[in-house]
């Protein structure tokens, strides 16, 4: 008999035998089920949160920043400043040819999440009427766009969606002004939907502002020489002191400190959780065996080989792992998906709303570590199956 | 307790078993220990938080400042012991944005209102004396390799010098610390003194970060809370004053629900513990029903063999859930040496460790109780006659 087909009969009979040892095979499945749904949700959760800052801005577009600040909210450029930048050659300019510049005030505001009292520091932007022509991605998906000169604002999905107060035709006091909320705003998912938007000048006065924090503009020539000539010509200008990074760039930066915090949390929480289904593993793989002990010495008795023992009893680990993947992965996959949530980002110090995400990427990596550990965990049992002398194992049977 | 030899013959009958099961419970008790110590590290604000100290920040924002001149006007409302304010700085250390948090203070006053940061008496003073001191936490010391009496050149994101320059030098002329571990991660900033700084800036003289006050009885703070934010009311800078504590959950929650995550990741634990602990024990007791019904035989009652099954599971709980939380507290140094001090020192909580003990006695009843009722109705003909 060849070995594949001594391997197909061992398997076939472990496999027939699995229902009668349901309680301890099921502590495989549940066991890797565990581990997978943990891994898997957490893993969405960063997976999400890379995703919204990952997909804000597009390379086309730059952002500037007074030179040395890292995030808009500690950055500062002045009227003049912004001015100045408005007119740089660099900028693309719309049809009627003025430049695609915004000059963007950004400040925090207080409010509480959905049902809860608690302030939290949610982005407000001041902008300019260009910002929508250079962000063409937002779009109004109810209501209309603030008017100019007026204390309207339109809120972004994700924190009409989080935070209280924010749905169309409610007013919310921020300092000593009342705004009206006029519209909700989508951006493909991107963090400005976390945020709420009003004319600059209006939102200047209301906070008691001087200066902008941020210059958004659309390159007018995107290639990289295009960046270094808009560099290049900011340098000249004794009078700005600015610094240019293309909108991808800033905001993958902005996620660098929450997606380590999240990825070190998933994997070392799985990490521990897979060392101890690994045992459970082994302790269930071991009663398998020790339960087949006589079927396995009469396979070796009649001529079956140890290798096919050894594969067949791994066969039997992995295809439970497999099923405990699966069950894992699902439920993370039906509990964790599209949930939504708010936290506050370490690097901006402002709320984020973003979307659990499950990916397919993920759920490959869920069932790697089952497999992973299905084989640590079959591995010596089914080696110990192979190496018990077939006549001590006929006799303590 | 003379049963304990018996529950223990019987817990290691099948070693291999039982020690995979205990290391699995082990596992899922140090993992406890572990996430417990994280989401007290998030929430450790309000832990340290004393009780007589309000924060008073501005009220739409926290990030708007507030004039100095309040200090005085908040002196004078009745109950208040001290006042003390702090700007945030917007630090930037070799490159890298917020390193550590930076706070200009007024020395004396800011030291009175933190007295669980210890310094020197000689330190302290010359802290005073400087204008361009600089006082850090013995964390940050470690970690950069400072010595009392260098240069701190520290980089502004916020703040320009008047001659526009962003870049900032202290003196380093003490340093302090704290022994309570929950106290130990507030203590991961550099304060300056405010004489210096407010003078050298270019914008936002005369205003600072926020408001620290001191007050008599804790009884009152909410009402002490409210006659300050009157006194500010309508006012361009109005303010919004809370008790330390209220404050510094308030910032946890901003992060999010910590204690949710958590909980859920150890229901997912435990209830593979549950499952693996659970299959185990039914699996020992059933290979040892005719031993069982033996003791019967000779005499220990429904209810003793009863409670050595309940020991049974006990013990196996026991075991593994001790073993995990000494592993958690063996590990934790590491972990903390190994984050370089990027996250607030954990350590596990006494309570954590109540904890651990009620999750364990929970668990072991659960997974005890099947098999103990089995056993107890066990009729002796019928167990030795050899039905399974």
């Amino acid at each position: 008999m060849s070995s594949l087909n001594q391997i197909a009969q061992i398997t076939l009979i472990n496999l027939q035998n699995v229902p009668r040892r349901l309680g301890t095979s099921l502590v495989v499945v549940v066991g890797i089920a565990g581990v997978v749904g943990v891994l898997v949700s957490v893993l969405a959760m960063g997976e999400g949160f890379r995703h919204t800052l990952a997909s804000t801005g597009r390379s086309s577009r730059v952002i500037m920043l007074r030179a040395g600040s890292d995030a808009e909210m500690s950055s500062g450029v002045g009227r003049d400043q912004a001015t100045l930048l408005g007119a740089l050659p660099g900028a693309a300019r719309d049809e009627g040819g003025r430049p695609l510049v915004s000059a963007e005030l950004f400040v925090m505001v207080d409010l509480p999440r959905q049902g809860q009292a608690d302030p939290n520091n949610v982005p407000f932007r001041g902008v300019q009427p260009a910002a929508f022509a250079i962000r063409d991605e937002v779009r109004i998906i109810e209501g209309r766009r603030y008017e100019r000169g007026v204390r309207e604002v339109i809120v972004g999905r994700k924190a009409a969606r989080e935070f209280a107060g924010l749905g169309v035709g409610s007013h919310i006091a921020f300092r000593d002004s009342d705004w009206t909320v006029v519209g909700t705003f989508e951006s493909g998912g991107d963090v400005h939907e976390s945020e709420i938007w009003a004319d600059a000048e209006v939102a200047m006065s209301a906070f008691r502002r001087t200066g902008f924090q941020s210059v958004t503009a659309t390159l007018a020539d995107p290639t990289d020489g295009g960046l270094a000539d808009l560099r290049a010509s900011i340098a000249r200008d004794r009078r700005l002191s600015i610094n240019v990074l293309r909108e991808p760039e800033y905001y993958a930066r902005q996620a660098s400190i929450l997606s380590r915090l999240i990825g070190v949390l998933g994997y070392s929480v799985a990490t521990f959780m897979a060392i101890g289904a690994t045992f459970g593993a082994l302790n269930c793989m071991y009663s398998a065996i020790a339960s087949r002990q006589t079927e396995i010495a009469t396979l070796r008795a009649i001529g079956f080989g140890g290798a096919p023992v050894v594969v067949s009893v791994m066969i039997e680990a992995l295809a439970l792992a497999l099923v405990g993947g699966v069950v894992g992965a699902t439920l993370a996959y039906v509990y964790c998906d599209g949930a939504s949530l708010s936290t506050l980002n370490f690097n901006t110090f402002s709320q984020v709303a973003f979307d659990f995400r499950v990916t397919p990427g993920l759920l490959l990596q869920g069932m790697v570590w089952a497999l992973l550990i299905g084989a640590a965990g079959g591995l010596l049992p089914a080696i110990r199956a192979a190496r018990v002398p077939v006549t001590v194992a006929l006799r303590t049977a | 307790m003379k049963y304990l030899p018996l529950v223990w013959a019987q817990l290691f009958r099948r070693k291999t078993r039982t020690v995979l099961t205990v290391l699995s419970v082990l596992v899922a008790f140090l993992l406890f220990g572990l996430l417990q110590a994280v989401q007290i590290a998030f929430e450790s604000g309000a832990d340290s938080a004393d009780a007589k100290r309000l924060l008073t920040t501005a009220r739409y924002s926290i990030i708007e400042p507030l004039p100095m001149a309040y200090s005085t006007r908040i002196e004078r409302v009745p109950g208040v012991v001290a006042v003390a304010y702090a700007d945030w700085f917007g630090a930037k250390y070799q490159n890298e944005s917020n390193a550590f948090a930076v706070f200009a203070v007024e020395p004396a006053r800011y030291l009175d209102m933190y007295p669980e940061f210890e310094i020197a008496p000689g330190q302290r003073e010359a802290f005073i004396k400087t204008r361009t001191g600089a006082v850090a936490g013995q964390r940050l010391v470690d970690r950069y390799g400072w010595k009392i009496g260098q240069k701190l050149p520290i980089s502004s994101e916020i703040h320009a010098k008047t001659d526009g320059s962003l870049d900032w030098e202290f003196d380093l002329v003490g340093v302090f610390d704290a022994d309570d571990p929950a106290v130990r991660a507030n203590t991961e900033v550099v304060l300056i003194n405010v004489a210096y700084f407010d003078e050298a800036r270019q914008f936002g003289r005369g205003k600072t970060g926020w408001y620290i006050t001191r007050i008599a009885d804790a009884e009152q703070a909410r009402t002490i809370a409210a006659d300050v934010d009157r006194l500010f009311m309508n006012s361009p800078d109005e303010t919004k004053t809370a008790p330390e504590k209220e404050f510094a959950i308030g910032f946890a929650k901003q992060i999010g629900d910590i204690g949710a995550l958590v909980t859920r990741i150890l229901l997912a634990v435990f209830f593979t513990i549950l499952i693996l602990t659970g299959n185990t024990m039914a699996q020992a007791i059933r290979e040892r029903i005719p031993e069982l019904a033996i003791l019967k035989t000779l005499g220990f009652s429904n209810l003793a063999v009863t409670a050595l099954v309940l020991g049974e599971a006990a013990l196996l709980l026991a075991l593994g859930a001790t073993l995990g939380m000494l592993t958690a507290v063996g590990i934790i140094p590491g972990l903390n040496s190994a984050t370089g001090g990027r996250f607030p020192p954990l350590f596990v909580h006494a309570e954590t460790f109540i904890w651990a003990a009620g999750v364990a006695l929970v668990l072991a009843l659960a997974v005890g109780l099947p098999p103990a009722v089995r056993v107890h109705r066990l009729r002796i003909v019928e167990a030795l006659a050899g039905h399974r």
